[in-house]
């Protein structure tokens, strides 16, 4: 039972932090401000979710997971409310976003 | 007055779960400290329908269970676009209406929409959200409106 616990830990883990390798890629390589801030909603979200939910499964059923879980919740309220004052501040500083350009598609009128 | 029993006891239980600490003296300086700030929550006059949103229930930890899986999703679509950013990249910025008619309604809605990775709310104005997308797939997410719809079932505003 307690390896069955530890191999979920280390699954939930590991899969955390290559998500957060990911985020720390994308805010590299994505190209502009707007494209980076969904790059780094990954590891406000799904990261956090995991590595919190992975290290309350090594604390069991005790106060440590209660207060895990309630960071969480409070990580899940406050941290899209990060991201829009960001977002809303870069556009009404007038940013532009980059919206055409990129992939293979050949960008059209409609696009914009 | 049922309003301020109501946090008194949120309060209370949020204290138990935190403090961990159960002998008489400590557990009396929180009953007091809860007491407090019920009070002058009470006299703020922040302890209103907006402040404490009991009434929606567990209609929210549903909507809860059902955003969890749209982040989980969400995440895959991101990081496949970092990962393929030649096949994947679409940014888009469009506005959509969002249905609600209370200040919670919209901002749950907005804080959704950003929640979810791939879209980011850049404007709230009046019932306008303009959102941001970062996929042709999560840009059609928000548009067919399934979150609103939800959104709008758990506040019961339709």
């Amino acid at each position: 039972m307690d390896l069955l616990l530890d191999i979920a830990t280390w699954i939930l883990l590991l899969a955390g932090s290559i998500l957060l390798i990911i985020t720390g890629f994308g805010l590299l390589r994505l190209p502009d401000l707007y494209t980076r801030i969904h790059a780094g909603g990954m590891a406000d979200t799904l990261a956090t979710f995991l590595i919190f939910v992975g290290l309350s499964l090594q604390s069991g059923f005790s106060l440590v997971s209660a207060k895990l879980l309630l960071v969480l919740v409070f990580v899940f309220f406050t941290s899209p409310t990060a991201s829009y004052a960001l977002a809303q501040a870069s556009f009404v500083a007038g940013l532009k976003p980059k919206l055409d350009g990129f992939g293979t598609k050949k960008p059209s009128k409609d696009d914009v | 007055m049922l309003k301020t029993v109501s946090l008194f006891l949120v309060l209370m239980s949020v204290w138990l779960l935190l403090s961990g600490h159960y002998t008489p003296l400590i557990t009396g300086f929180g009953v007091v400290s809860c007491l407090l700030s019920a009070l002058i929550a009470n006299r703020m006059d922040v302890n209103d329908k907006e402040g404490q949103p009991i009434y929606l229930g567990p209609r929210i930890l549903s909507y809860w269970g059902w955003l969890v899986g749209e982040i989980f999703k969400a995440n895959v679509d991101v990081a496949k676009c970092v990962l393929f950013p030649k096949k994947y990249l679409r940014p888009s910025i469009f506005t959509v209406t969002a249905s609600q008619k209370s200040d919670l309604g919209k901002v749950i809605y907005a804080n959704s929409i950003t929640l979810t990775p791939g879209t980011v709310t850049v404007d709230l104005d009046g019932d306008q959200v303009m959102v941001h997308a970062l996929t042709e797939g999560s840009a059609e997410d928000v548009l067919g409106g399934d979150m609103d719809r939800r959104v709008t079932k758990v506040m019961r505003e339709t």
